[in-house]
């Protein structure tokens, strides 16, 4: 048995409007960066994960995303691994 | 009588609402139902009612569409009984799969409490069938996320079926982008699924059965309501008679 940490992003599918992250590009431009052209905003969920196969615990989280920690309809996730 | 089933998610808040006006106005048979309950087979309709179920964490009706209750939930929509979800009871049954689409943030980014109006799109539903299509209602609404969202696929499917029941309209019943308080797609304030048995709104029409708080547009929701689950019933007796 191991101990993973697995980072979980979670994103607004592209289609999808994030009035947060136009909120957020709106601030960024009246504090003077004009250079950003786009905000989006995410979550980030990090799980702790007792295994001891690490291509297990990838199709387990993919499981999970598809199941409960992002919704396919209006987002995307990335699984990333330590 | 028509026995209603009340389900009360930990976090649900409007659901002394709903019993009140179900019991207490329409002298109907009504129960609250602990979301650990397995079994409705005893109900005529189920009505998930709105609230904050789990803190509306990770997303609205994410957590609640888990609960023991769901399964029997989908049971009786499956056999065709009336179920029906108002605001958070609507985000639940989205994330549960029941209705199409997805109630994301409202584009002001804005928590939105206010009265609205709404046109009925579709009186082919348990929900609407004593209404006339066109027909407005003034109706309250109080969400952070109640914005529909669905992919054009289902956007096409939901008006070519005409599963989209209610539309946030103007005073004239005009669906303008100045009536839409929360950056719905097509104004959509209310949907059913292609059987019609589950409907899903995000206005409160529990909020609005008495002049004495405001309106009382919302009984014409519950007076379609019974009345269709009383001629069903009548019809059920029929039916065991030949």
């Amino acid at each position: 048995m191991k101990e993973f940490k697995v980072k979980v992003e979670v994103k607004l599918k592209p289609v999808v409007l994030d009035p947060q992250g136009k909120t957020i590009l709106t601030a960024l431009h009246n504090l003077g960066y004009d250079e950003v052209e786009e905000t989006r905003v995410g979550k980030l969920i990090e799980l702790k994960v007792m295994d001891s196969n690490a291509e297990r615990v990838i199709e387990r989280v993919k499981e999970m995303c598809k199941n409960l920690l992002a919704n396919p309809i209006i987002e995307d996730f990335v699984i990333k691994i330590e | 009588m028509p026995n209603f089933g009340l389900v009360v998610f930990p976090g649900s808040n409007c659901d002394h609402d709903c019993y009140h006006v179900i019991k207490h106005m329409f002298k109907q048979e009504c129960e609250f139902v602990w979301h650990e309950e397995k079994n409705l087979d005893r109900f005529d309709s189920i009505i998930l009612p709105g609230g904050f179920s789990y803190g509306d964490y990770l997303r609205t009706g994410a957590i609640a569409r888990f609960s023991p209750v769901m399964k029997a939930v989908e049971k009786l929509a499956s056999e065709g009984r009336p179920i029906m979800g108002i605001c958070n009871g609507f985000q639940i049954l989205v994330e549960a799969g029941l209705l199409p689409g997805a109630l994301i943030k409202n584009s002001s980014l804005r928590f939105v409490c206010k009265w609205v109006n709404i046109r009925v799109e579709n009186t082919n539903t348990p929900f609407t069938h004593l209404m006339r299509r066109g027909d407005l209602l003034r109706i309250p609404i109080a969400h952070g996320e109640g914005n529909f969202f669905a992919n054009q696929d289902d956007i096409r499917k939901l008006t070519e079926n005409s599963q989209v029941v209610f539309k946030y309209c103007d005073e004239e019943g005009e669906t303008t982008s100045q009536s839409n308080p929360n950056g719905s797609i097509e104004n959509i304030a209310g949907i059913c699924n292609s059987q019609g048995n589950i409907l899903g709104m995000m206005p409160h029409p529990e909020r609005c059965c008495e002049e004495t708080i405001g309106g009382e547009d919302g009984k014409a929701i519950f007076e379609s309501l019974i009345s269709w689950l009383e001629k069903s019933e009548s019809q059920a007796l029929i039916r065991t008679h030949v």
